[in-house]
């Protein structure tokens, strides 16, 4: 089985947002960027892919240089090689097309990537992806399974979870629950050396339109003091979200 | 010409979200004078649409739709648009929708943007305000593709009352065997339970309330406010609470109108999944607990003796208020 993991970079779930230009551009400066945390556990499963059944796991990424940190970290953590379409990742129609080409030309069975990018959190890459390619797809997937060409996935729906049964080629978008939070990977050194000596191969963007473009961004407004109401006074609060918040 | 919005039902009868991004979509329609048509499945109340500015809707009848199936489904939405002439479609935030919007974007070579919290800043071009980076901020994305598909974020836009002429017409969209290629083969929900998704009220506990035995009294306060239950990562991590349940940057998003955060220290990636709901209350026995500079009430003080009194005096709030 060959399998392609998606991964975008994204700011540390730490990180304060803030903009330039006008307000019209994310400023990176001072950011730590980290694999996509619902890739994070997309690559993990994709590990024991490789351990337990002898996958090949390629990692893809669209990005300027500025992905490579994160991409030689995937492979420290295991991927035997990377790929990066050199292009600024303007917006997920964009971005699918791109992949999409890298998983047509790479012969990919199984494509696993992340349910949203916790930056512009598009939840959109995926879908696209798998439809432009007639590739199954399912997503928010919280657990995959795949025997032969045959896969099983749950996916959580509202309220619950979703058994799903399916066939490769597949696509999955991926979060939490694919593998639990104690088997996420850290790179060791072992690993760190091994990368330096695994391809990163970089390709040119294909023509592809875009669909959106972001062209301002806004910070919410500054949220006012707290209301604190005595621990003896429940009463108060009843009354204030009543009659103040009505909101009960 | 007309704007098309995806109505989703459960056994027939339409959820709320349905009626809000109906509300959105007839919104959209008059700012650009013409009229708002809903798709729905095996619904039985369609009648209830008119309420919000629908004028038209397109009910498919169809038994291999009972279970929702994202590809069939986008085919289906893709056929009425094409049907209507829509080149605007609106859909929700639910799990469901989220699944279907990417397919049927590249179906219909639309932009698709989720997440939006108000009417569109303009039609032409065409701008709407949606949040980004978790909740820490907001953008204004341009669809510059012609044809468009919005999704709305729960509780952002409400329900807009809007009577108006209604006419339900069937549809038999020609829906593919491949299009069913991913199966459902089992759903595990449980049964009249308020999901995140759809609730108004969310009760949400963290790793103050000590362990999962403590649990009852979240779900009773959850109860009397007909409330959803929600946690936080390391309660979900512990196995105290299931994992759809958990809140968050890495979890759910909870755009509810009310959130009340019980032995939750309000750590940046729990606020930022949470931080949209509209009003925020807090109990914690840390008066310098982050979520204090988050919440619009709070009360500083032990959850096991707040959580049991405000549920009785809910109680007979509700008594006197029924
Ligand atoms: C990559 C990443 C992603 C993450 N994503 C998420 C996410 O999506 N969602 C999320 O929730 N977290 C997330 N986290 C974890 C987050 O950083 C915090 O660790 C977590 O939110 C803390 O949970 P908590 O508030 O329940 O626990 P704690 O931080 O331990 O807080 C417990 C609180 O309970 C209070 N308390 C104790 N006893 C009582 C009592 N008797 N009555 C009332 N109050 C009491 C304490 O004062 C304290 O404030 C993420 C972390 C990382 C690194
Ligand atoms: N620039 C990118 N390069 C590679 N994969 C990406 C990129 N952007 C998004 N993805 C993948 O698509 C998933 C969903 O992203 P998004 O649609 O941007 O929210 C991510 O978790 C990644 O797996």
């Amino acid at each position: 089985m060959k399998i392609l993991v998606c991964i975008s970079n994204v700011p540390d779930t730490t990180s304060k947002i803030n903009f330039t230009d006008g307000d019209t551009k994310f400023d990176a400066n001072g950011v730590q960027f980290v694999i996509n945390p619902n890739d994070e556990f997309g690559l993990t499963r994709a590990m024991w892919f490789k351990e337990k059944q002898g996958a090949t796991v390629h990692v893809a990424t669209v990005g300027e240089t500025t992905v490579e940190p994160t991409m030689r970290k995937a492979l420290a953590i295991g991927a035997d090689e990377a790929i990066r379409v050199n292009s600024v990742p303007t917006d997920g129609y964009f971005v699918a097309q791109q992949l999409a080409e890298v998983v047509k030309n790479g012969g990919y069975d199984l494509v696993i990537a992340g349910r949203e990018s916790i930056d512009y959190n598009g939840g959109m890459v995926p879908g696209i992806l798998a439809t432009l390619l007639g590739m199954n797809f399912v997503n928010t997937c919280t657990n995959l399974e795949v025997d032969g060409t045959n896969a099983t996935a749950i996916r959580e729906i509202d309220g619950g979870k979703e058994k799903i049964a399916t066939t490769l080629p597949l696509v999955i978008a991926g979060q939490k629950g694919l593998v639990e939070e104690s088997d996420l990977r850290i790179p060791n050194m072992r690993g760190i050396m091994m990368a330096r000596k695994k391809a990163l191969n970089v390709i040119e963007p294909i023509e592809a339109t875009k669909a959106t473009e972001d062209t301002k961004f806004e910070k919410p407004a500054p949220k006012g003091a707290v209301r604190l109401i005595d621990a003896e006074n429940i009463d108060e609060l009843i009354e204030l979200l009543h009659n103040e918040a009505k909101v009960i | 010409m007309s704007v098309l919005v995806y109505t989703e039902s459960e056994n027939g009868k339409f959820k709320k979200s349905a009626l809000e991004v109906a509300s959105y979509a007839s919104a959209i329609a008059s700012e650009m004078g013409s009229s708002a048509t809903a798709l729905s499945f095996n619904a039985s109340e369609n009648d209830d649409l008119g309420n919000y500015g629908i004028s038209k809707v397109l009910n498919v009848t169809n038994e291999n739709l009972n279970t929702f199936t994202a590809l069939a489904y986008a085919d289906a939405i893709a056929q009425a648009a094409e049907k209507e002439g829509a080149t605007v479609i609106v859909v929700s935030s639910s799990a469901n929708s989220k699944f279907l919007a990417p397919i049927l974007a590249a179906k219909l070579k639309a932009g698709y943007v989720p997440n939006v919290v108000a009417a569109p800043e303009s039609t032409n071009p065409f701008v709407v305000k949606r949040t980004a980076f978790s909740n820490k901020s907001f953008a204004f994305t341009q669809i510059s593709t012609e044809n468009k598909i919005i999704g709305v974020s729960n509780n952002a836009f409400g329900l807009v009352e809007n009577k108006v002429e209604l006419t339900v017409e069937d549809f038999s969209p020609s829906i593919n065997d491949d299009s069913f290629a991913v199966k459902s083969v089992e759903v595990d929900k449980v049964a009249g339970k308020v999901t995140i998704a759809d609730a108004d009220i969310v009760v949400s506990g963290g790793r103050g309330l000590k362990g999962p035995e403590n649990w009852g009294m979240i779900e009773e306060l959850a109860d009397v406010l007909g409330a959803a239950t929600a946690c936080s990562k390391p309660v979900s991590d512990m196995g105290w609470r299931p994992h759809g349940e958990h809140v968050g940057q890495t979890g759910k998003p909870v755009a509810s109108n009310l959130y009340i955060a019980i032995g939750i220290s309000g750590a940046i990636q729990h606020l930022a999944g949470v931080s949209s709901s509209k009003v925020k209350v807090v109990i914690n026995t840390d008066p310098e607990a982050p979520f204090f500079k988050a919440a619009d009430y709070g009360i500083v003080g032990d959850a096991f003796e707040i959580v049991p009194k405000l549920t009785e005096k809910l109680k007979e709030f509700k008594a006197q208020n029924a």
